[in-house]
């Protein structure tokens, strides 16, 4: 399996060193579907170059990177373009290695259910035989590493790239059980922006079910490997926080990185909801309604590890969708970040009920945001409503894409338990209903 | 127009004022003019005025040492500001401790003080007692020094256009520094120095400006000024909160002049580092003082002609100030109003100061629309009016008009002549002069008027010097997302490189990139020696840039730096988006080598144009460039769409809510066939007849 993976990895990178030669890399960086002001290259540059001068790069408006990403680049700058390249390969590589591993786990607890006859027999179907999960690892990589929105961000120079590999590396260790690293992982994710502090929750679940320790709150244990992770977590966080402090030595960076995402006090259009929403919004409402809209993400956390309580790496999954799709400031690096989990559920794609209507819609879109914005503000012809309309239509399409996931796996989890072709109480064949 | 721009409750507040000092100064003007007419002229004797010119040019002396002083801390600015702003703080803590704070004493020797006073103006007519208030500490009373000055200049321009520059100048003896309070105002205006005591300025210099000057076509002006509004003021140290003083004072200026000053704030106030250093006497270099603001929006008119014309002491109603008709000065290519306060020495000891109040007035008359055409100027020509008398409560009285190129009269001819004629060096060239000295009625001839002729005989004028320094800006790059600010700046001195400093403020919606800045002249890297750039924070403070760049003779540098172009909120953006934002003109600065040799040491009378900015050194002088003001595009939303996009942005996240809600609190049940509607209506009927169902 090593040889296809490294040469998915040449293949990769050859795709990215040859569009960083080409005209397309002074094009792509300005898109702003590719970056936000929160992670454009542009801004680190800026940030770079205030400190040049003299200046705090939180004295202004532009730069919102954490301090540790200026002192990361402070050294690396001449070697930018090799270290988004490597950043996407990490990805691509700790997903492939997570996915693998936690194919492994499925593998060995369905055939431990098989072994106890938990599964009703006409279940066959939907037992997942090793022959179709060999491929699945690669195919995330390959996902990951040649899907468009990827070599988009990494070509642009979208410090998005260096969040995901963050990401990724936090679900590799989560994975392998390491739960320090996995702690220390999650805070990096969570200083860099926030909303990863979401994935706490299934990380949590992941290692209590690796241990064997039941989600129970009368048991101690369960008390104890919590309280213990909560600890590493939020000891490396602060330690990171104090870090950037002695480094710049002022606090102005939380209200500039923090608060920028929170508050959204700039509205350049990106593929998100908030930047046309709050740019029409009465002035009275604002706050009210940056409070919703900024609830979305951290929301759905609880249920959905409810009711996820025995699936975390789908509930990662999950929340990953989430955040891309509701954040402040998203961009298509985000979303590819979810979609390279998309072979990794393979087996759902039986249920899914409108994935051609929306991989129509999101191609669609993906061709249409260029068009409209060119019309909106070069040729003139178009307003930003032509562009919000793709927007709010993408954002849809994504929404439909996860909840039809969520469904499928639950449905399919269904099965498992009552057999595959329900039957009603007279013996006709039964429809399966939420209710 | 004027309901927009005015602050009711300032006009209010102003109104009430004015009509207070409008009561008064009538009074007393009476008397004055009682006392010229009676010839016992106690108010600016003849004899004070060789002196007091005198003071001025000591006054440019000192400033010109001070100002060597400013340059050499601006060009190696490693070490400067941090130690000047520790020896403020010390300082002013130093004031502080110093100040003695008997309240109670110093309450009643005010009220004795005033009380004084009054009898004091009663009793004038009679014996004159000083006008100043004197602190206890200052035992001698000291004659008042007010004194009022007014000249026009007239400068025929080689495209056929005519330059005319009033300048007023009053002298104010006065103290209001020491705590005592002013309450007599002699040729001062009161409303004007009510706001200068209560908000405790040291300078403070404003401008209004129509139209754009034409430096290619123009050569320079005597004071330059930027179109719109500009406002700068030095506040005294011992300020404490300066921000709160300024946006006071700009509502408070606001109400005098009846302008948009108002709409001054935090986004578009800076504190420049080198460029506006202050004109007038004093140390004080901390910037923590200065406030500076310009609204190139902002559009000049008869409103604000009128409060200006008030200001004078004589008013509009005699001396130079009867020219100023307002349909005539607003029939121009360019009108620019502006008043300059400032503390200058007394005389040349300079053991004592006293407050300068500049005003001027900059027209420049078209040759097509106001001249039909004609080469022939006339004071009647361009202000429908002519001159019959001096301000009598003027100390002097002058028209200047300048006839350098014209030696021997073969470009244009003047009439009347006149004998006097005054050379003077100006902006780095030495000029002549024809001089109208008002306060001689030798001048105003037979007919009791004067209206001179300015005909010109050549059709084509000859070449003109071409200005050394020059400015230009411009905004390049399409589309409304990104765009490049380009700012030329041209020497066009044969041989001899100089240094500028340029000053930028671009509002924080034009997001600055100063890492894309580039400096270059003649196709090289010019990498400036100084940069200092304060990036602008959203909806807070505009962007601000100064730099110090040396400019290689006969050249042009030319600075870029790319910006990115902000969506704002709906609400934010003017009544009319599509037309665009204005960003206000750059400001240049600089000593610009001389070709002649300057004025530096030079005791002899001056007129006023060419004292203002101090000169320090013969070898050059001081001049400031104003470039063009931008108009930018910013991309904008709909502004219909409120509703609908609220509307519809919530339905996509109760989308996104609902269906994951459904998912999340519902489980899979197998469907339960419902029976049909025939079915369940038979069903009912046949409950209700008790008959079993089906």
């Amino acid at each position: 399996m090593a040889a296809p993976l490294t040469l998915l990895l040449i293949v990769a990178v050859t795709i990215r060193a040859v569009l960083f030669r080409s005209s397309l890399a002074e094009l792509i960086p300005e898109r702003v579907e590719v970056v936000s002001p929160l992670n454009a290259w542009k801004r680190v540059v800026e940030g770079l170059a205030l400190l040049d001068l003299g200046v705090s790069p939180y004295a202004g408006d532009v730069f919102h990177e954490t301090p540790l990403i200026i002192y990361f680049f402070h050294f690396v700058i001449d070697y930018a373009e090799i270290v988004f390249m490597m950043a996407d390969a990490l990805t691509a590589v700790a997903l492939y290695l997570a996915v693998k591993d936690y194919n492994k786990t499925v593998f060995r607890k369905q055939k431990y259910a098989l072994e106890a006859e938990r599964y009703p027999l006409d279940c066959l179907e939907l037992i997942r035989t090793p022959k179709e999960m060999y491929y699945i690892p690669l195919k995330v990589a390959m996902f990951y590493l040649l899907n468009p929105f990827t070599i988009l961000s990494c070509v642009a120079k979208s410090t998005c790239g260096l969040n995901n590999a963050v990401i990724a590396l936090f679900i590799l260790c989560t994975v392998k059980g390491s739960s320090l690293m996995s702690a220390i992982f999650l805070a990096l994710a969570t200083y860099q922006s926030i909303y990863p502090l979401t994935l706490f929750a299934p990380a949590l679940l992941y290692l209590l079910q690796r241990l064997y320790i039941p989600v129970n709150w009368q048991r101690s244990s369960f008390w104890l490997f919590t309280t213990q992770y909560a600890f590493m977590y939020l000891g490396s966080l602060c330690v990171m926080v104090c870090l950037s402090f002695f480094l710049l030595s002022s606090w102005d960076f939380l209200s500039s990185v923090y608060g920028f995402i929170l508050s959204v006090p700039d509205l350049t259009p990106n593929i998100g909801l908030f930047w046309y929403f709050f740019a029409e919004m009465f002035e009275h409402f604002r706050l009210f309604f940056i409070c919703v809209f900024q609830i979305n993400v951290f929301f759905y956390t609880i249920p959905l590890s409810i009711k996820l309580k025995e699936h975390p790496v789908f509930l990662i999954f999950m929340q990953i969708a989430i955040i891309s799709i509701f954040k402040s400031y998203p961009t298509v690096g985000d979303i590819a970040l979810y979609m390279a989990f998309l072979p990794a559920w393979n087996h759902l794609y039986r249920f899914l009920r409108n994935i051609f209507l929306v991989s129509v819609v999101l191609l669609a879109c993906s061709a249409l945001f260029p068009v409209l914005w060119h019309l909106w503000i070069y040729a003139g012809s178009a307003n930003s409503n032509f562009y919000y309309a793709i927007t709010l239509l993408f954002n849809v399409a994504q929404i439909l894409l996860v909840s039809d996931y969520f469904y499928a796996y639950l449905r399919r989890e269904h099965h498992l338990t009552h057999g595959l072709y329900l039957k009603r109480k007279d013996g006709s064949e039964a429809t399966l209903v939420l209710k | 127009m004027a309901a927009h721009k005015c602050n009711i409750i300032m006009l209010a507040f102003v109104l009430c004022g004015l009509t207070y000092v409008f009561v008064r100064a009538d009074i007393e003007d009476t008397n004055h003019v009682k006392d010229a007419e009676s010839g016992a002229v106690d108010i600016a004797p003849k004899t004070n005025i060789g002196a007091s010119l005198q003071s001025t040019k000591t006054e440019d002396q000192t400033q010109a040492a001070e100002e060597e002083r400013q340059w050499e801390a601006e060009t190696n600015p490693a070490d400067a500001p941090s130690d000047n702003k520790a020896d403020h703080v010390h300082d002013t803590m130093q004031h502080l401790a110093s100040r003695p704070a008997p309240y109670a004493k110093d309450q009643t020797q005010e009220a004795a003080e005033e009380e004084r006073q009054w009898e004091a103006t009663e009793v004038k007519e009679a014996d004159h007692v000083p006008d100043t208030m004197q602190t206890p500490d200052v035992p001698p009373p000291t004659p008042a020094k007010d004194q009022f000055q007014e000249e026009l200049v007239i400068r025929p321009l080689h495209s056929g256009d005519i330059y005319a520059s009033f300048q007023f100048r009053t002298m104010w003896d006065t103290d209001f520094l020491r705590g005592s309070k002013v309450s007599h105002y002699r040729l001062f205006p009161k409303s004007l120095g009510q706001v200068i005591s209560k908000f405790s300025v040291r300078e403070l210099h404003i401008s209004f400006t129509q139209g754009y000057w034409r430096t290619m076509q123009w050569g320079q002006p005597f004071l330059p000024s930027p179109p719109g509004a500009e406002l700068w003021v030095w506040f005294q140290d011992t300020v404490t909160d300066v921000d709160d003083a300024w946006k006071e004072l700009t509502n408070v200026l606001s109400g005098i002049f009846c302008a948009s000053l108002n709409f001054i704030d935090s986004t578009n106030t800076v504190q420049p580092s080198a460029s506006f250093k202050p004109l007038g006497l004093g140390n004080v270099t901390d910037q923590r003082f200065l406030r500076y603001a310009v609204l190139p929006r902002e559009i000049v008119c008869t409103e604000n002609l009128t409060p200006w014309k008030k200001l004078l002491p004589c008013g509009s109603k005699a001396g130079l100030a009867v020219l100023m008709k307002s349909e005539k000065l607003f029939h121009s290519s360019f009108h620019s109003q502006a008043l300059h306060f400032r503390p200058v020495c007394q005389d040349w000891k300079c053991k004592s100061t006293v407050w300068e109040l500049r005003q001027t007035l900059n027209v420049v008359f078209d040759l097509h629309t106001s001249g039909q055409g004609k080469r022939e100027w006339s004071l009647f020509k361009m202000f429908s009016r002519t001159l019959t008398e001096a301000c009598p409560l003027a100390s002097s009285s002058k028209v200047y008009v300048d006839v350098t190129d014209n030696p021997q009269g073969e470009l244009f001819e003047l009439s009347p002549t006149t004998p006097l004629l005054s050379q003077a060096v100006v902006l780095g060239d030495r000029r002549t002069y024809s001089v109208y000295d008002l306060t001689n009625q030798a001048t105003f001839g037979q007919t009791r008027s004067l209206n001179m002729l300015l005909r010109w005989r050549a059709a084509e004028s000859g070449d003109m010097l071409r200005p050394l320094l020059h400015g230009e800006r411009y905004v390049a790059g399409y589309g409304l997302q990104t765009g490049e600010i380009h700012t030329l700046m041209y020497n066009n001195h044969p041989y001899r490189a100089f240094p500028v400093l340029l000053l930028d403020t671009v509002p924080w919606y034009l997001r600055l990139y100063i890492h894309t800045l580039t400096v270059s002249s003649k196709g090289r890297d010019n990498k400036p020696s100084y940069i200092h750039y304060q990036p602008s924070k959203d909806r807070l403070r505009p962007h601000l840039l100064e730099m110090l760049v040396q400019l290689p003779p006969n050249s042009v540098t030319e600075v870029t730096v790319q910006f990115e172009r902000a969506l704002l909120k709906w609400t934010e953006y003017t009544p009319d988006p599509n037309h665009g934002f204005y960003v206000g003109s750059s400001v240049i600065s600089a000593l610009v080598p001389s070709v002649v040799a300057m004025d530096t040491n030079s005791t002899r009378e001056c007129p006023l144009f060419s004292s203002f900015f101090p000169c320090k050194e013969e070898s050059s002088y001081f001049m400031r460039v104003y470039t063009e003001p931008l108009l930018v595009n910013l991309p904008t939303p709909d502004f219909s769409m409120p509703y609908n996009v609220i509307c519809l942005t919530c339905t996509v996240v109760a989308v996104g809510y609902g269906s994951l809600y459904n998912l999340l609190t519902r489980t899979f049940q197998v469907e339960e066939p419902s029976p049909g509607l025939a079915k369940r209506l038979a069903n009912i009927i046949r409950r209700l007849r008790g008959v079993p169902l089906l």
